[in-house]
């Protein structure tokens, strides 16, 4: 379970380009949650995401992991508890090293690394199995440079990485943007199948509102830092991508209605 | 004339060693360390002054291993606590040392007594063999652990070693400490074959580094053939046109200015193939 509460987070501050993302910003995920978030551009999915798994500092409020505080642990011991796939599939992955050296590195997460081995044969077999999942024809060329891959092979393997030892949260950030659709519909149904099998808490950032809606059991939209609509169960089942597109607009009026307001 | 060819290898592996140092720095951790400047003279400082006042000339050497080592940790210290950029961490370290090494050899040329080296035990040649055979099996070895391949990583994608919850700043220093002892104990190696400890010695070495590597990756560049095979290769070959131009008449003073312009003609015919490129083209950016 995570939990995140008070969050106040201000970028430049006390200079000409002060930018207050969050203000006393709280959000409670369940262990059983796989939550899809929307929002429109600089609306703080991002700066959420990097502030739960350590990349940005905050400024007041707490992190926790089942109970535990983690809001003042570094970046890379808190890698320990959580996984992230970004939207650039260079990240995810080294391109020197080849699949299968990748993926014995990943299995190997949260261990010693040591002066054995990198690659053991005795695993070859299990990631032979393991790649195969992703129905992508991998498996054959497991020697293969990862900078070789195209970006969609690179992001499926990068979710399988992130995924291979379980992680507590997931974190997805527009994790399919950068593919084209049919690319971007396998890698979904693949998030969707290790979430679901593994059972892991997932926040998935995404623009596309079908996705947002087809996949998870909840769904948040955020707007200057703000959840604006936060529904799961069957009022999340019934959304449509028409209905959902009304509320997004209907928001924004209102919400450029009440600078006017505030103006005048 | 054999003597002269064999003099010209010997010293190109050598060298070897050197631009292997170079190339973890470089190519792999891609970090442009000048630190190397400082270092390959520290090692034949520490491997002159201990010969001469009757030290094991093999543990002369691995004393000049560890003292690289700290200099890679100073560095590495500068660059990841204190945030100062790669090349100036290097340069303010090499800056420092060019101090200190006066102080170890307390003169700026010392001469060792060539009875007391390495390589009165075996003959030349096949000792500065078995050191680069050594040393390059050591590295390929340790390249295919799982700290070795971390430290792949490490100049690959540092996100990545984030990911695997593992620290980035202490594989960086770690690197740059392995780095800068295999300079020095080229370093020590080059003094005990040549005789003398010089201060002038290291000037360039990065660049010479940096020359061997993209002449080994050009002309050797074969599938079967490994990276840090490449490198010692390209060092060899590099001493050899050294000794070319020496032999056409050029001042040996020239030929600091020769190897500047074979890395920054290599920039420029390779610029879209990678050879020398450092690998992060772009920042990491996460959104
Ligand atoms: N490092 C930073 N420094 C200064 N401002 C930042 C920084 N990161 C984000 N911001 C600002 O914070 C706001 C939220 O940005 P964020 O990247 O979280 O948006 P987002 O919801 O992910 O948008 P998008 O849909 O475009 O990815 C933006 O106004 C942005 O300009
Ligand atoms: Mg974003």
């Amino acid at each position: 379970m995570l939990e995140i509460k008070g969050l106040t987070k201000t970028f430049n501050t006390a200079s000409i380009n002060e930018k207050r993302v969050f203000e006393n910003f709280s959000l409670t995920v369940s262990q059983d949650d796989f939550i899809t978030i929307i929002g429109s551009n600089g609306a703080g999915k991002s700066t959420l995401l990097n502030i739960v798994a350590g990349s940005i500092p905050v400024d007041e409020g707490t992190i926790k992991i089942h109970d535990k505080d983690i809001t003042k642990l570094p970046e890379y011991k808190r890698s320990k508890k959580m996984s992230r796939v970004y939207q650039n599939p260079a990240l995810g992955t080294s391109p020197s090293l080849n699949i299968i050296e990748n993926i014995s590195m990943f299995n190997n997460k949260n261990k010693n690394f040591g002066l054995s081995f990198g690659v053991s044969k005795k695993n070859i077999a299990k990631f032979k199995e393991i790649v195969s999942v992703l129905g992508l024809g991998l498996e054959n060329h497991l020697e293969t440079k990862i900078s070789m891959l195209s970006g969609g092979q690179r992001q499926a393997l990068s979710l399988l990485m992130a995924t291979l030892t379980k992680p507590e949260v997931l974190l997805l950030d527009e994790h399919t943007a950068a593919l084209d659709p049919n690319t971007s519909k396998k890698i979904m149904e693949i998030t969707e199948k290790i979430v679901k099998e593994e059972k892991i808490p997932t926040l998935m950032v995404t623009h596309n509102m079908n996705d947002a809606i087809n996949y998870g059991n909840r769904l948040i939209m955020m707007d200057n830092g703000k959840i604006i609509l936060d529904i799961s169960g069957n009022e999340k089942k019934q959304l449509t991508a028409d209905k959902l597109m009304q509320l997004f607009k209907d928001v924004k009026t209102n919400s450029v209605l009440s600078d006017r307001f505030i103006l005048s | 004339m054999l003597e002269l060819i064999v003099n010209v290898i010997e010293q190109g592996l050598i060298y070897g060693i050197i631009a292997l140092g170079v190339y973890i720095t470089y190519k792999i951790l891609d970090f442009p360390d000048m630190t190397v400047d400082g270092t390959i003279i520290l090692g034949a400082a520490i491997s002159s002054i201990l010969i001469v006042n009757g030290v094991n000339p093999f543990i002369a050497i691995i004393l000049a291993f560890l003292g690289g080592a700290l200099a890679g940790l100073a560095t590495g210290i500068l660059h990841v606590y204190l945030k100062i950029s790669s090349l100036l961490s290097g340069i303010l370290v090499m800056t420092g040392l060019y101090s200190i090494n006066l102080r170890v050899m307390k003169t700026s040329n010392i001469s060792i007594p060539n009875k007391v080296t390495v390589f009165s035990l075996l003959g030349t040649l096949i000792v500065i063999v078995l050191f680069i055979f050594f040393i390059k099996l050591l590295i390929d070895l340790f390249l295919k652990t799982k700290l070795g391949m971390l430290l792949i990583i490490t100049g690959d994608n540092e996100n990545l070693v984030t990911s695997l919850g593992q620290n980035i700043g202490t594989m960086k220093i770690m690197g740059l400490m392995l780095a800068n002892g295999i300079v020095a104990i080229g370093g020590a190696l080059l003094t005990q074959y040549m005789g003398f400890a010089d201060m002038s010695l290291g000037t360039g070495t990065l660049v010479i580094g940096l020359a061997s590597i993209i002449i080994g990756q050009t002309i050797f560049k074969l599938p079967f053939i490994k990276e840090t095979t490449m490198v010692v290769f390209g060092a060899i070959l590099y001493n050899v046109l050294q000794s070319i131009t020496l032999n056409l008449g050029f001042p040996a003073s020239d030929f600091k200015l020769i190897s500047a312009l074979t890395v920054i003609t290599a920039f420029i015919i390779s610029s879209n193939k990678k050879v020398l490129k450092l690998k992060r083209g772009e920042k990491n950016v996460r959104n």
